[in-house]
């Protein structure tokens, strides 16, 4: 388990633990929440490597405390997160979600520490979002994100809301380790150094921008990065497993990322749009454009026979030139999924859904299903299937990797 | 000869009809104008609030009996001249802890809502079409919860009416209205109300679905008058008859004019709420 403490970061959590004590004389009550729970993975046929597994337990918690003063203006958020996997060693890892300050003076919001951002709007995929790191470790989804130390300052006018980040200290993202599953055929290796194409390497600071906005049904968003890309740009190869399959470590390049999002209802249609200009800056591929996009649609019927419940229709095409992450799945494909939403005391919701290959008809398709038990638990249950995954097709390592997934969580 | 005389008979019986006639519509006209009217009067006594607090616990219960809590703060900013801003954030259930909405209600054209989701961080934008389904899988529409502008209905003026209730057993005045929705993808056709006459406060609304049966019933217990102005329930019972459910809201802790201003209705601030 690694976690990296970056010199800037380190000095703004000092700060933040001697404003708090500081301040400590007009307190509110700080506040104890989270969750800890418990998964199952099980897979439904044997694995293509010997060094995986069909069946995984592991538990995780993810407590949380915050504490507001100077009347709400100021406030101390912490996250943290643990879970430990059975099996796989990279899984077995833990991270600080959040610990920052969080400042509000006149028309300026002011953060410092580690904390999570969200762009974008669409919902099989997330472009525009680029803040932090994905801890793909934790859900194939790519929804989870690591903790990214920032400076952020952000002000809410009538003509629009503008994010400013300072972004010191890079977060690799997390892969299954050799014995984590599902992966590709190849070892990702995160415990050997990544290579960085560019000379600053881990300890590049990266800037980033957000202009966002709203007119009536209208909502857009511009934003703009400069730094290290949070996907790797390839892929380098370190070795052979004992089991024979290559090790790699990633390759991060430096970009420049133009990102546009937007989203427009139109009586029970959401039309969304999210779209990428990337732009590498070192490496082999120094000088390449790319352009990715997610457009589509989610139209929701309302108390759907007589019932509450709702049911929604989800799709999303996506587009890569694949000109530099050539790895991507999504470079021509069409996700379309339903969702069922209950309205009742237990919140169920179930989203099923597939992603097709225009091009190789791969076809990857996912349940989702989550409900409250009681005041404090709540269940949730996810099946991954892989289709059409014939040799040289994307999906073809992960062949043998479909899977149901249980979690069952009490929440405090 | 026959036709002439049919003629004639009808010539005299629509001379005869037509003050009837008139009067019938003059009648529609007047409820009309005297619905809105109470309507109108009892938003004017609810005017220059500026904004309030409160807390509230709203137990959801099913046919069996099942009670299941959830604990929400709430926020709401008066806008003249516009529908007010709200926000509302949940403490209870655990797993929806920090979960907010945020809501600039508007009289005529479409609201707009923003749902805070925490575990993502994410502030979705929520199409406010879909305003008639539950709160929360409670027996409380969006639109039922949502700020009441005048516009946002017609009405009708339909009978004066002594109803009894837990404060006034003996009976109380009111005038009991009907109002139609503006809203197209509301989920009732109209809603009947019994409009206290002293407070100009809703002691009891019936709900009538799409098929103008009976929905629901709500009604509005332990008001209190606040700033010697401002009448709020401490309870709303709203039953459901068509499924034996039902939700009940107890509200705590009101607080009139605390200084909130358009910097704690903003995304950002959606955010923070906690």
């Amino acid at each position: 388990m690694k976690q990296h403490c970056h010199p800037i970061f380190a000095a703004t959590i000092v700060t933040a633990s001697v404003l708090t004590v500081v301040s400590a004389s007009n307190l509110h009550a700080g506040e104890f929440s989270g969750y800890i729970g418990g998964q199952a993975r099980v897979f439904f046929e044997d694995p293509l490597s010997p060094a995986q597994h069909n069946s995984y337990l592991s538990a995780v918690a993810e407590p949380e405390y915050t504490q507001q003063w100077d009347d709400g203006a100021q406030s101390f958020n912490a996250i943290l997160f643990y879970r430990v996997d059975q099996y796989d060693e990279q899984r077995t890892h833990g991270d600080i979600r959040e610990l920052s300050w969080t400042g509000v003076y006149q028309d300026w919001e002011l953060l410092a520490g580690i904390s999570k951002v969200f762009w974008g709007v669409t919902e099989t995929q997330h472009l525009v979002d680029i803040v932090n790191q994905t801890d793909l470790v934790e859900n194939l989804d790519g929804e989870d994100k690591l903790g990214q130390p920032m400076i952020r300052a952000s002000t809410e006018r009538d003509w629009g809301t503008i994010d400013l980040f300072i972004l010191p200290g890079f977060r690799e993202r997390t892969f299954p380790g050799e014995e984590g599953r599902p992966r590709p055929n190849i070892v990702i290796d995160t415990e050997q150094d990544a290579v960085y194409d560019f000379s600053s390497g881990k300890d590049h600071i990266d800037l980033a921008a957000r202009y966002s906005h709203y007119i009536d049904e209208w909502e857009f968003g511009l934003s703009l990065f400069s730094g290290t890309t949070r996907e790797p740009t390839d892929f380098s190869p370190v070795g052979i497993s004992a089991n024979g399959e290559a090790i790699v470590v990633p390759v991060y390049s430096l970009i420049n990322q133009f990102g546009i999002d937007g989203q427009a209802f139109f009586g029970d249609w959401t039309w969304k749009l999210e779209a990428i200009n990337t732009e590498a800056r070192s490496g082999n591929k120094k000088g390449i454009n790319s352009i990715q996009s997610v457009v589509g649609f989610e139209y929701t019927l309302v108390g759907i026979a007589d019932s509450v419940m709702d049911l929604g229709f989800v799709v999303e095409y996506h587009f890569s030139d694949k000109r530099i992450y050539e790895n991507t799945i999504f470079d021509n494909d069409l996700a379309t999924a339903l969702r069922f939403v209950f309205n009742d005391i237990q919140s169920t919701e179930i989203l099923a859904g597939l992603t097709t290959d225009a091009d190789t008809q791969s076809i990857g398709s996912f349940i989702e299903a989550s409900r409250r038990l009681g005041e404090s638990w709540t269940l949730e249950a996810q099946v991954r299937t892989f289709h059409g995954t014939k040799e040289n097709r994307p999906l073809y390592s992960f062949r043998f990797d479909n899977y149901a997934q249980l979690d069952l969580n009490y929440n405090f | 000869m026959k036709q002439n005389n049919i003629a004639r008979i009808l010539t005299l019986s629509t001379l005869l009809l037509a003050p009837l006639l008139l009067q019938a519509e003059t009648t529609e006209a007047s409820a009309t104008e005297r619905g809105l009217a109470i309507a109108v009067e009892a938003d004017r006594r609810d005017a220059g609030f500026e904004d309030f607090t409160s807390n509230m616990v709203m137990e959801l219960r099913n046919k069996q009996g099942d009670v299941s809590t959830r604990t929400i703060r709430l926020k709401t900013l008066e806008v003249e001249g516009d529908g007010d801003k709200s926000m509302s954030i949940f403490d209870k259930p655990a797993d929806v802890k920090g979960t907010a909405f945020l809501t600039f209600s508007h009289a005529i054209k479409p609201d707009e809502q923003w749902l805070y989701l925490p575990a993502l961080k994410r502030v979705k934008r929520i199409n406010s079409k879909n305003k008639s389904g539950p709160f929360m899988g409670s027996e409380f529409a969006y639109e039922d919860l949502a700020s009441q502008e005048v516009e946002k209905y017609s009405y009708k003026y339909i009978r004066d009416e002594k109803i009894k209730t837990a404060e006034f057993p003996d009976g109380v005045d009111t005038f009991v209205i009907e109002r139609y929705p503006a809203y197209e993808h509301s989920g009732y056709t109209r809603q009947l109300a019994w409009i206290n006459k002293d407070r100009y406060v809703a002691e009891k609304i019936e709900f009538y679905d799409r098929k103008n049966d009976l929905l629901k019933t709500l009604i509005s217990s332990g008001y209190k008058q606040y700033l010697q102005q401002y009448w709020r329930p401490s309870e709303m019972l709203m039953e459901n008859h068509q499924t034996g459910k039902s939700t009940l809201l107890k509200w705590e802790d009101y607080k009139f004019k605390t200084g909130l201003t358009d910097k704690d209705f903003s995304r950002n601030s959606l955010k923070r709420a906690r």
